[in-house]
Formats: structure tokens, C-alpha cells, sequence
């Protein structure tokens, strides 16, 4: 028998000015874990989307069980038995786990749906692989990692013995992550080979049987997990050695810059408040962590403090004049910096160029402007200065249309423009999501080095490696409350995690209706 | 060999090629239907679409005269464009604009600046109220001004009958069904000729194109050079993103309907100012308005080449009426409307030809091929 379930030999795939893969080999054996690790471009997606029958490779062969096979699309795929759970999941909000489950096979006899059959896989799946599911509950009403074990079943309800994960944690609790690893382990035990995405090195050391590494579209090489440690890892990863302690300096923190007083947000879902009154100070040389997991009131609150979203009561005060009620350009004079959570979305105009971009919010200051017209000289010059500082990379400097740039370049490029503005107040929201270790060492200085310089920071993340590593005050927000307040030298991830969950506020609020 | 897939790859040249390709697909296209409808007549038909509109002095007059209106049309499409906006509604603000300048002509007897003044803020309310229902409620603007043009027609149809002074039968012409002849009721009104008329001996000629192009460059300079056109586009390209800058960008899509109906209005203005054409009262929307549509997709929004492709569907219209009585009424108004929506079709062409050069970066070079000289939209960025 061999060895290998899945063979990817020596693919090339280019898109139009790159090539995303570059004479990659990636073997799969059969019951392990393999890892694909890189930074963001480096080529994963490409390679899992010519598995996965999504692109066709320039060359190269595919061979399962030894045999060369041609993956045209996703249908193919399947019918070689290899599934994939995307970062985002796949699924239809209004049915139920088992409806989702079944969709696109639905068991049927003389087109009748025969659901007890498939009612009954799906149990002794789930029971099998200990995957925890309620059949007939609603998947909007299902947590998100229930979610994620659905796309699983998903999978297994098709036979797929090839199982592609997509950068799984991304939407995880620590503690939803840990059962993660231990269901992977336990379809990995029954002879199921499990690829791996994902640029998290500490679970690619605890999960993983082997690790394939690319580097800008090159395979950099496989190595067996046992025999290497992180920091080998990312140097492969990133082609240079990466620190993962943050440094940072001794300061004590100075005066209140900003003052939030029982701030309630309405929410735009549904009728209750998203924030419920929240209040908390941030210092000058300090920066304060609002951490959480996602949908907790965290993007509202954020919203109501840049001016965004109106909110229905309370005071927010910024270096002691009230700004409950400014505009989103007062409050920006004043000193708010705001890198958003969408760069995409919120951030930048991706198709202006970058000088463009920089100058997003500076373009009517008299630098800029002569009687309403623009000094295109000065902003290019601005540009110029701002992509030497804060070393953003760009194919035509300045003229570079924003889309082209890579996400790390255009998450420093926000940054730039964000803290050129030397702001009393810098609010970065998620600033790392979706970047590679070496980007993520950069943004975190940068921040870290606002701090330095005695500026007070709101960072909101999800990430908890970040919330541990960069704040120095830690408040977990749990639907749309502060749930507690920790410094990250007297906490561990695990109880962030319960006060996450929302375990850590059942003490206190007994008897409120959800 | 590598200039020519430099110059490929730069997208103003991707831009200019690609509208000039589509314009040839949209001629061909047009060639076969007209073999289809009469195969003897349709070298002479296409010849006429052809040459005809550069003929006589008096031909290219007509091509220039109907082009002023569509310049401006297309200008108020691409404008809207440009912040995102799809304004539908030219066809509206044109009429709008044309019954608020024959009124303050006519009626106020004004002279033709006074007059055309008034086509502009005509144009500009009927513009406003869309981008006020969008700004504030969020209606889609597409059905507010579908309705404004419907609106707008027959308001104005109303307002005419309901004004026995701007009919022509005041004046004494025997028509009751459209308005006075200019030259009868106010000569002031006309729009001034400057010796144009006599230089290319025919009535049509005024000084319309010039304004034209120069509310087109104004346009180009307001968007390209200054803070406000590059609120707008920051709006239309990410609106998200123009909130968090702190831009306003209601008052901008507010502004921009404004703008983009001015244009139209000024459009209406210009054409029925010209003192050879009479507005009459038809339970139909004018094609004018409409026609900005294609004009500001071949032009891609860019104010300067909206000037040569409203001139260019101008042309293939003269060429079009030069093809009676050969060819009935019908087929051509069939067969332009081919060639001017199949000219509309330059986004996707354009991306044809960036991906070649793309192909061609990576690729051995191609042989040489005489690299042509673009308009000067050399500067400009390509549009969405």
C-alpha cells in the first residue's frame, strides 16, 4: 500500500504579475497532521484551492493513493473523498445542523426525503468522533464552535478522509481550540489525514505530525514537528529570526486621556443594547486592552467612541473636553486615531492610490490644499516620507493603487497614517487580524512605541497572545458588559478565557433575563 | 517590443484601446444587421453611418450640435459615476432643465446666459431630491429618479399647456402642441453663434460645444484636482471608509445628484437654447438624457473623454439620418442603438486587454507594433 494518501507534485500555479506557487511538493501520509504554514501570500490558498478543485494548477500532477487524478472542481473533490472546513463556514443560517448536514446528499427514496437514516449517521458520527452537535437546533442559534464541529460532520457525513482545515482558531475560545486539537487528534487516530492552515505556531507544536512551510510562493520544506521547535518554525516561515515577546518599557501611567462613563450602544441586530454601560479610563503611557470574543458589544462600543454610531447614554470624555455628541472629524482633530477592524472595509479606499490613502484625513490641512485644490506634490512628498518611516512596501511607491499592496503593507500603511498623527488616543481594533508573525512583530511595535512616547492606546483583540503580550490592562467584555479586569502578570489565558465565556459573570449576575 | 507592453499595460492606453475596440465591435455588429435587414443597401447604409457625418461643413456642424447636449448628459452620468451613484435620471433633469430655460427665456424674456442659468438650477433640484432620498433614507437612487423622469416629463408637459405665453400658436405659428420659436418670441434668447454659423455655413452652429467642453474640463479639474472631487470619489469608491475619515459623505451623495443634475439640466438648456429646435409636448421620455448613459460608459467617467465619445454617438446619429430613405426610421434608430450599447461594452474589453499585457509581461515579447498616440487622458486614472 502506499504511503502517501496525497501527493501534490511540483505545482505551479501563477496569477496574472505573480506566481502563488512555485514548483510545490507537499505530501500527505495517511493518519496524520499535517500543517501548511506561511505567512499571508506565501501561497497556502492557492495550494488547498488546486486540492480542493477551486484553481487549476500551470503544472504538476495531483496523485491520490499513487494514482494520478485531475480535480476540476469542488464536485471532484468530494468524490475523492477530500473535504474542506472554510474560515468561513459554509452554512445555511436557517436550518438545522442535520438539514445542513445532509445538504447537496440528502438521503431520498422516490424523491422523499428519508431523514432517519441520515439522523442516525450523523449520531453515530458524532458520537464516534466525540463531536458534540444538537441535530435539530437551528444553526443561527448555535455557538460558534458547535458550528465548526457541524462543517466537521459536514465532512464526515461524506466519507471525506482528506480533511482540509482553513485556519480553524481563528474563531475560537482557548478553550474551544483545545477541543479542536483533541477532536483532530481523534480523527487523525481513526486513520483520517487532516491538512492544516494555519500561521499559529503554538498549535502547529502541539497538533501536528509534520509541518510543510512556504515562503512567497516557494516550498521552504518539511520537517517533522517533534524534531523542530517554534522558533525555527517562524525563521523558516519568515526567513529571519522573530522575537515573540513584545518589549516593552517601565512607565508609569500619566493622566486620564480618555474617560468612558456608562456608555450604552443600541444594537443594530436585535433590540436590546449591544454595549450595557460600560465606563473605564485610559492613561496617558498606557494601553488598555478591551479583549473578548467577537459579537460581545466590542465593535459597537468602538463605534460610539470614533463617532460612527450614535449612542443611547452616557459620556465619553477625551483629555477632559466631552466628545458624547462631536463628529466623526471633530473627534479625529481632537486626537483620536482609529485603525479599523476591516482595513478593507473601513480603511482604506483601495482604489486610490497609496498617497492618496495617507492622506485620507489630511487632505484639507493647508499642507495639502491651495484654495480647495490639491498640492499633489506635497501629498506624493508626504507619502514619500511616511513609506521610508514606516517601511511600507509598494510596487510604484506613492502611485501604488492601494488594492495591489499586500494586507500586511496596507495595515502599515493605515498605521502610518494613523500615527503620523501623533494622536492623544490610538484605537486599533483587531490590527493584527489576518497578518503573518513578521508583520504582526512590526504592527505590535508600532503600537508599543506610541505607547513609549506617553500616548494612551485601546487596543480590542481576539487574539489572546496579544491581549497577553502588548496591554497592560486587561478588561474582558462579555455581552456588552466588563466582565472583569485583569493585568496580564497576574492572569493566565485560561481564566480570560472563562471570563470570556461568560463564566466568570455568573457569580455575580444571578437572576437577569437573557 | 518591451515599449509596447509597457505601453500596453498603462491603463489610460488600456482604456482609450478598449473603448476604441468596442466601438469597432459595435460597428461591425451593426454592418451585419444591416446586411440582414437589406443586404443590396447595406455597404451604402454603413458608409453613411461611416462618412456621412464629416460630408459637408454642415454635416459636421450637425454632428457638433447634437453632441453639446450629450456631452453634458453623459457628463452628469459619469459624474454620479464617479461617487458611486447610477443617475438614471438625466433624462429628467434634461427636461427639467430645458422647461426651466425656455420659461426664463420665453416667457421671462431674459437673455440666453439668464436663461441657461436657470436650465442649471432646474436640473439641479431635479437632480437634489434623489440624492436627498438617498443621503437621508436610503432609498436606492435608481428608482427615485426613474420616477423623477417620469415625473419630470409630465410636469413639464403640464406646466407647458398650462402657459399659453411659451406656446408657439402666441406667436403666431399655427402649433398649439410646442413651444415658440425663439427667434419670434425672444432673440436674446438664442444662444449667441460668434461667426461659427457662417464658417461652417449652417444654422445649427453655436458656440454650445465650446461651452461644453469647457464645463467638461471644469468637471475633469474639479475631480482630479481638488479636495471636494476627491471627497466624492472617496465616497463612491469606499463609503465605509470616507465615514471613518470623518468625510460627510451624505451631503457628498446629496451634492453629487445635485451636480450630476445640473449637468443634465444645462445639457437640456444648451440644446433647446440653440434657436433651431422647438420643444414639443410627447408623452415620451427624450433619448438625450439616456444617451448620457453610454456616452459616460465609453468615456469610463472621464469628464475629457466623455467629449470625443458624445461626439462620436453624435456622428453615427447624422450618419444614421443620412440613411433615409434607404433604410426606414425604425432600423436605424435599430441599428445605432447596436453600435452605441455594444460601444458600452468597453469595461469588459478593457479587462481583456489588461490581462494580455499582463500575460504578455510574463511572456515572450510580441512583435512591434506602431504605438499610437492617446488622447490626453494620459494623466487621468482609470475609472471604476
Amino acid at each position: 500500500m502506499e504511503e502517501y494518501v496525497i501527493e501534490m507534485l511540483n505545482i505551479t500555479k501563477s496569477f496574472p504579475g505573480i506566481k502563488a506557487n512555485d514548483d510545490i511538493t507537499l505530501r500527505l501520509k495517511k493518519g496524520e497532521i499535517h500543517a501548511l504554514l506561511g505567512e499571508n501570500g506565501a501561497g497556502k490558498s492557492t495550494l488547498m484551492s488546486v486540492l480542493f478543485g477551486l484553481y487549476q494548477p500551470d503544472s504538476g500532477t495531483i496523485k491520490k493513493d499513487g494514482k494520478p487524478v485531475k480535480i476540476s472542481n469542488p464536485n471532484d473533490a468530494n468524490d475523492l473523498n477530500i473535504g474542506m472546513v472554510h474560515q468561513h463556514f459554509k452554512l445555511v443560517e436557517v436550518f438545522t445542523v442535520l438539514d445542513n448536514i445532509i445538504l447537496g446528499v440528502e438521503p431520498n427514496k422516490f424523491g422523499f426525503l428519508t431523514k432517519k437514516e441520515a439522523r442516525e449517521k450523523v449520531v453515530a458520527l458524532s458520537q464516534k468522533y466525540s463531536l458534540s452537535v444538537e441535530p435539530d437546533a437551528l444553526v443561527e442559534d448555535i455557538s460558534v464552535g458547535m458550528q465548526q464541529r457541524v462543517e466537521i460532520l459536514k465532512m464526515l457525513y461524506r466519507d471525506n478522509d482528506i480533511l482540509i482545515f482553513d485556519e480553524p482558531t481563528a474563531v475560537l475560545t482557548p478553550q474551544e481550540i483545545k477541543e479542536l486539537m483533541s477532536i483532530m487528534r481523534g480523527l487523525a487516530a481513526e486513520g483520517k489525514s487532516i491538512l492544516f492552515i494555519t500561521h499559529k505556531l503554538n498549535e502547529i507544536m502541539e497538533v501536528a505530525d509534520r509541518c510543510t512551510v512556504l515562503r512567497k510562493g516557494k516550498l521552504i520544506g518539511t520537517v517533522e514537528v517533534a524534531q523542530t521547535n517554534r522558533e525555527e518554525l517562524s525563521k523558516m516561515m519568515v526567513g529571519r529570526p522573530i522575537s515573540f515577546e513584545v518589549e516593552k518599557q517601565d512607565i508609569e501611567p500619566g493622566k486620564t486621556v480618555l474617560k468612558v462613563e456608562n456608555v450604552v450602544v443600541p444594537s443594530k441586530l436585535h433590540k436590546n443594547n449591544a454595549v450595557k454601560g460600560i465606563s473605564f479610563e485610559v492613561r496617558e503611557g498606557e494601553i488598555v486592552c478591551l479583549a473578548g470574543i467577537e459579537g460581545n458589544g466590542q465593535s459597537e462600543f468602538v463605534y460610539a467612541l470614533t463617532g460612527i454610531e450614535k449612542m443611547s447614554s452616557g459620556k465619553i470624555t477625551l483629555c477632559g473636553s466631552d466628545i458624547s455628541k462631536a463628529s466623526i472629524r471633530k473627534r479625529s482633530l481632537l486626537g483620536i486615531s482609529h485603525i479599523p477592524e476591516d482595513r478593507h472595509k473601513y480603511g482604506l479606499v483601495l482604489d486610490f492610490s497609496l498617497a492618496e490613502n495617507l492622506v485620507l484625513q489630511h487632505y484639507r490641512e493647508k499642507l495639502f490644499q491651495r484654495f480647495g485644490f490639491i498640492r499633489f506634490k506635497e501629498v506624493r512628498n508626504y507619502a514619500r516620507r511616511l513609506i521610508e518611516i514606516y517601511d511600507i512596501r509598494s510596487g510604484q511607491g506613492p502611485d501604488t493603487i492601494a488594492r495591489s499592496m499586500s494586507g500586511g503593507n496596507q495595515q502599515k500603511a493605515i498605521l502610518a497614517r494613523e500615527i503620523d498623527k501623533n494622536p492623544q488616543l490610538l484605537v486599533a481594533i483587531q490590527p493584527t487580524r489576518g497578518l503573518d508573525i513578521g508583520a504582526i512583530e512590526n504592527i505590535h511595535s508600532l503600537i508599543v512605541k506610541q505607547r513609549d512616547s506617553g500616548k494612551a492606546v485601546l487596543l480590542v483583540s481576539l487574539e489572546l497572545d496579544e491581549v497577553m503580550n502588548v496591554s497592560d490592562r486587561i478588561l474582558v467584555m462579555y455581552e456588552g458588559k466588563i466582565a472583569g479586569e485583569f493585568e496580564p502578570s497576574k492572569t493566565t489565558v485560561e481564566e480570560l478565557g472563562l471570563y470570556m465565556a461568560g463564566a466568570g459573570d455568573k457569580a455575580r449576575s444571578t437572576g437577569q433575563g437573557g | 517590443m518591451k515599449k509596447v507592453r509597457e505601453f500596453l499595460g498603462r491603463r489610460s492606453v488600456a482604456s482609450f484601446l478598449s473603448s476604441l475596440i468596442s466601438i469597432i465591435i459595435g460597428l461591425v455588429f451593426g454592418y451585419l444587421l444591416l446586411l440582414a435587414f437589406d443586404s443590396e443597401k447595406a455597404l451604402f447604409g454603413i458608409k453613411q453611418i461611416l462618412f456621412a457625418g464629416v460630408s459637408s461643413p454642415a454635416k459636421i456642424a450637425k454632428v457638433l450640435y447634437q453632441a453639446a447636449p450629450l456631452v453634458l448628459t453623459g457628463l452628469s452620468v459619469g459624474f454620479a459615476f464617479k461617487t458611486g451613484l447610477f443617475n438614471i435620471g438625466a433624462s429628467g433633469q434634461y427636461m427639467v432643465g430645458a422647461c426651466f430655460a425656455l420659461y426664463t427665456g420665453i416667457v421671462l424674456r431674459q437673455p440666453w446666459y439668464v436663461a441657461m442659468t436657470a436650465a442649471m438650477l432646474g436640473g439641479a433640484i431635479w437632480g437634489l431630491i434623489p440624492g436627498l432620498c438617498k443621503a437621508l433614507f436610503n432609498v436606492n437612487e435608481v428608482i427615485t429618479s426613474i420616477m423623477f423622469n417620469w415625473i419630470g416629463l409630465f410636469a413639464v408637459n403640464l406646466f407647458f399647456s398650462n402657459t399659453p405665453k411659451i406656446l408657439a400658436n402666441y406667436y403666431g405659428s399655427a402649433n398649439a402642441n410646442r413651444t415658440a420659436n425663439l427667434a419670434a418670441a425672444n432673440a436674446r434668447a438664442i444662444i449667441p453663434t460668434l461667426g461659427l454659423d457662417k464658417l461652417l455655413k449652417s444654422p445649427f452652429m453655436n458656440i454650445s460645444i465650446l461651452i461644453a467642453v469647457a464645463i467638461a474640463v471644469v468637471a475633469f479639474i474639479v475631480l482630479n484636482r481638488t479636495t471636494f472631487g476627491y471627497e466624492l470619489k472617496a465616497c463612491g469608491f469606499n463609503k465605509n471608509a470616507s465615514i471613518y475619515a470623518g468625510i460627510n459623505a451624505k451631503r457628498n451623495t446629496a451634492l453629487s445628484m445635485t451636480i450630476a443634475g445640473c449637468l443634465a439640466g444645462i445639457g437640456g438648456g444648451i440644446y433647446y437654447l440653440s434657436g433651431t429646435v422647438q420643444y414639443t409636448i410627447e408623452k415620451v421620455l427624450l433619448s438625450m438624457g439616456f444617451n448620457g448613459i453610454p456616452v459616460a460608459l465609453l468615456a469610463q467617467s472621464n469628464p475629457i473623454a466623455t467629449i470625443f465619445s458624445a461626439t462620436f454617438i453624435s456622428y453615427i446619429q447624422v450618419g444614421g439620418d443620412a440613411m433615409q430613405p434607404e433604410f426606414a426610421k425604425e432600423i436605424i434608430d435599430i441599428i445605432i442603438s447596436v453600435i452605441i450599447y455594444l460601444s458600452a461594452v468597453s469595461l469588459l474589453v478593457k479587462g481583456l486587454i489588461t490581462r494580455l499585457a499582463e500575460r504578455k509581461k510574463e511572456a515572450a515579447p510580441s512583435p512591434g507594433q506602431d504605438t499610437a498616440q492617446t488622447p490626453d487622458d494620459s494623466k487621468q486614472e482609470a475609472t471604476s
